[in-house]
């Protein structure tokens, strides 16, 4: 049976093949000896933690990177790829997490950008209007073609660039994590999509870091774990463990358990928040809610309708209007400052770590005291710090928090992404902060390191702490909190108990919608 | 390992650095006509050959290290002070003023104050551009190039109209009296018996800049100011979010430098002319620039690269008398290093960085 199986697959060569792909950025590995095949007209997915080798991999085969060693098969030919007009042309399409749209082009515009006949446009406008028109009825990718980009909606514009792929007669399509942007909603709809055009005899890459999108989407799934590739799996023989045990090389609990909750006193109030931009753009507009001791306060949504500056105003990094108050004291929203979050016994954890949380050029051990070098344990009142405290401080944290690698002296910048948050968190979590604000906790973080900041999370609450978790993972929100809000273009809608909510309920929130 | 050990960072990356820039410097001497490796010779030997060369070179090398920390601690907040040659023009004025004001007794009562002086009319000088970036996000290279021409202009003003000795032809002030004329190396070596040139202006401002060099390394890396100059200098929105005022660190960073560059006074003014003149700063605030970009900001790095462009500047001058090779060849060599270590550093530092991680894992 399986010799007929494998005589089979001889007859029609894989899509993609690679075979002992390498590759090393200075002394970093980050693929070694991949051999990948994937089989025509099929949805194969690729998983792996952050920093496993996925991007990497897929940035060789689209033309961005050469491999140090290694071949590359596209439909059985031996294919050599400098560049991403030699992708094109061997049939790869890609659609990237952050799109290469121009803004204020049409999406025709946008679709013939670079695969124009000629100087004049007009002729291949034209053309493109009649293949658009048919590509679009015959995958389902309903878009207007004379829609500006900025006017549509992330899920249309992904759509467009899935057109342009398509228009340039790509076979093989490669999306890299095209759900973070996405309602659950226009997920489903891109999975459809996605079906869709594999029935049609596409072949399609799915690169995510999301099990739940491997299991409903794809037929094959490939998992990468520094940077080698540890197995191959028909979707359907496996399951979200044991995936996650291959991604992480170790068993990993998916599901988190949690004591009720003890609601104490009122800690964090805010009335009637707004939040304007650089741009002079009102982002948080005029919301009000409270948490109390002992409670986590989830605030769900798709990314870009106003979490952010929420957070970053909560958190004394952004000017504000409204009223604020932390167990009866009001914050200065007008001249907000770091330092007055601290001293109320704010902690704030930044959604984003490399450019808020820390310093990466600074060690670890300087990272510790980050935000706290007023205290009098990092300080003396003349203004010497004492090195040695923090230096042994950031010794018991990182061992407590388990950061990897221990030592103390490494840059921030040299720590993966999991661990880097983990100093965030041990810095702020370890002063046992009244309140604690958290944006994206455990974004790019590695499952493993996952399980590990959600127990964290949960004992503070335990202690009777008030806690804001801002995240745009549906499922982090839902195991996690005690309340929910979505958030939606700068209003807060839905204030549910997450036990009485599900996925479904809140994913239309997320859309606007309500019910 | 992902990093350099720090031997190859602050020390073979500049030394291939400054290969590159005296090999290019000696095609410039071959076109002229003279032979690269007496040329070499010469101006080690005018530098380092004798204690006449070494007084000079000690002696330009203790403007440097001011001009150098200056451009140093400012750029660890990220500011790029350029500003440096106003800032010790500034800096001479107070210490002239300092030292005519007063009939001091002696130089050891003199230096202190005139030390004050200088620092605090450089910081003066650098406050406003200081106040423009911080406040009103005026940016610091526009200014400060605008406040040298400024402080070249109030200096004639001053020493035509103003500090002119009456009856004189000259633009600069009258001599220092005695009590504030500063100990020369000759001076200070003579006191232990050791035998050193009478003529060369180096003399002890050189332990000052010493000094000021301990004293910024601790003020950079164990203090909380400057852990917090550091901080911002690195990433200002986290700086923010630490709660780090931004207008404090640009306001400090800058005067701090400001202060430095002024300090340059006393070595030039009340050390070697002894009394002000037009042009006593000779382009010592730009040298600053190339001195901190090759001791890469830390002040042992400026302490070696304020060495090095003394030996560069006096060995230039006798290249100047003895050769027909022009003495801004030094200014050319000068310009190679700026080039190489500032805009150009990658060039050498990756492939340094490939042959090095290969040798690792090969070792390995």
């Amino acid at each position: 049976m399986q010799k007929s199986e494998e005589e089979r697959s001889v007859e029609i060569a894989p899509a993609i093949k690679l075979t002992n792909i390498s590759k090393n950025f200075g002394p970093v590995q980050a693929n070694k000896n991949i051999s990948l095949s994937v089989k025509v007209g099929t949805i194969h997915g690729i998983v792996g933690e952050n920093g496993a080798g996925k991007s990497t991999l897929m940035s060789i085969l689209y033309g961005f990177y050469k491999a140090d060693s290694g071949e590359i098969f596209v439909g059985g030919n031996k294919t050599i790829i400098p560049d991403s007009q030699a992708a094109i042309s061997a049939g790869i399409g890609m659609v990237f997490q952050h799109f290469k749209l121009v803004e204020n082009f049409s999406v025709l515009e946008n679709v013939i950008l670079g695969a124009e006949d000629g100087p004049l446009l007009k002729q291949s406008l034209a053309k493109a209007r009649v293949q658009l028109t048919n590509l679009s009825k015959e995958y389902e990718l309903d878009v207007d073609p004379d829609a500006i980009i900025e006017n549509m909606s992330v899920g249309l514009q992904q759509r467009v660039e899935i057109l342009k792929a398509l228009y340039r007669e790509a076979n093989i399509l490669i999306l890299d994590e095209p759900t973070g942007v996405l309602t659950p909603s226009e997920a489903n709809h891109l999975f459809r999509i996605l079906k869709g055009l594999r029935d049609q005899g596409k072949t399609i890459i799915l690169i995510t870091h999301k099990l739940r999108e491997i299991m409903d989407a794809t037929d094959t799934v490939s998992v990468m774990r520094s940077g080698e590739m540890t197995a191959t799996l028909k979707t359907a023989k496996t399951s979200p463990e044991e995936l996650a045990e291959l991604m992480v090389g170790r068993k990993v609990l998916l599901n988190i358990s949690k004591k009720e909750s003890k609601i104490g006193d009122i800690a964090l109030e805010v009335k009637n928040l707004r939040v304007t931009d650089e741009k002079g753009v009102l982002r948080v507009k005029g919301i009000t809610f409270d948490v109390k001791e002992g409670e986590i306060l989830g605030i769900a949504g798709v990314a870009g309708n106003g979490q952010s500056e929420l957070l970053e105003a909560l958190g004394g990094f952004r000017k504000s209007q409204g009223s604020v108050s932390v167990y009866g004291h009001s914050l200065n929203l007008e001249n907000p400052s770091g330092q007055e979050i601290r001293d109320l016994s704010i902690a704030h954890v930044p959604e984003d770590r490399q450019r808020l949380g820390l310093i990466m050029e600074f060690s670890a051990w300087e990272n510790i005291g980050f935000g706290y070098q007023h205290e009098q344990e990092y300080s003396s009142p003349w203004g010497l710090m004492n090195n040695k405290k923090m230096r042994q401080d950031a010794d018991d944290k990182m061992g407590r928090f388990d950061v990897r690698p221990t030592d103390s002296k490494l840059k921030a910048r040299n720590f993966s992404g999991g661990n880097q948050q983990k100093l965030v968190l041990a810095r702020e979590i370890e002063r046992n902060p009244d309140i604690l604000l958290i944006g994206q906790p455990t974004r790019g973080v590695d499952i493993g390191a996952i399980e590990f900041i959600h127990n964290e999370i949960i004992k503070l609450r335990d202690e009777g702490k008030a806690i804001v978790l801002v995240s745009v993972e549906l499922d982090e929100i839902l195991s996690l909190t005690d309340r929910v809000s979505v958030m939606f273009d700068g209003n807060l809608i839905g204030n549910k108990i997450t036990a009485e909510t599900n996925a479904m309920e809140l994913g239309l929130l997320m859309g606007g919608e309500i019910s | 390992m992902t990093k350099l050990p720090a031997w190859i960072d602050i020390l073979l990356i500049p030394f291939i650095n400054l290969i590159i820039a005296l090999f290019l410097s000696a095609l410039v001497v071959l076109y002229i006509g003279e032979n690269p490796l007496d040329a070499l010779s010469i101006m080690i030997k005018g530098a380092i050959g004798s204690s006449y060369g070494w007084g000079y070179t000690l002696y330009y090398a203790t403007n440097f290290i001011f001009t150098g920390l200056a451009v140093s601690v400012a750029f660890h907040a990220r500011m790029f002070n350029i500003g440096g040659e106003g800032q010790a023009m500034l800096g001479g004025l107070g210490v002239a003023l300092v030292c005519l004001m007063v009939p001091w007794p002696h130089w050891i009562v003199a230096l202190p104050v005139a030390v004050i002086g200088g620092a605090l009319f450089g910081a003066a000088w650098a406050a406003i551009p200081a106040y423009l970036q911080a406040k009103r996000g005026s940016h610091i290279v526009i200014t400060t190039i605008m406040f040298n021409f400024m402080a070249s202009a109030l200096l004639v003003y001053l020493l035509v109209n103003v500090l002119k000795v009456p009856g004189s032809m000259a633009p600069e002030t009258a001599r220092f009296a005695e009590g504030a004329r500063l100990p020369t190396g000759h001076d200070m070596l003579g006191w232990v018996g050791i035998k050193f040139s009478k003529s060369p202006p180096v003399n002890i401002s050189f332990f000052v800049a010493l000094a000021s060099c301990f004293a910024i390394w601790f003020l950079i890396w164990r203090t909380k100011l400057g852990y917090e100059i550091r901080a911002f200098g690195h990433s200002e929105s986290a700086a923010k979010y630490a709660g780090i005022s931004p207008v404090k660190i640009i306001m400090i960073a800058v005067l701090i430098s400001g202060a430095l560059s002024g300090l340059m006074g006393i070595n030039s003014v009340m050390g070697e002319s002894e009394r002000l003149v037009l042009d006593s700063v000779q382009g010592a605030g730009f040298i600053g620039i190339a001195v901190a970009l090759m001791g890469r900001s830390h002040p042992f790095g400026v302490f070696l690269a304020a060495i090095l462009f003394g030996i560069l500047y006096q060995g230039g001058a006798e290249l100047a008398m003895w050769t027909k090779i022009p003495r801004e060849l030094i200014v050319v060599i000068q310009a190679l290093v700026i080039l190489l270590t500032g805009a150009l550093d990658n060039m050498i530092r990756m492939p340094i960085e490939r042959l090095y991680f290969k040798m690792v894992r090969a070792g390995a």
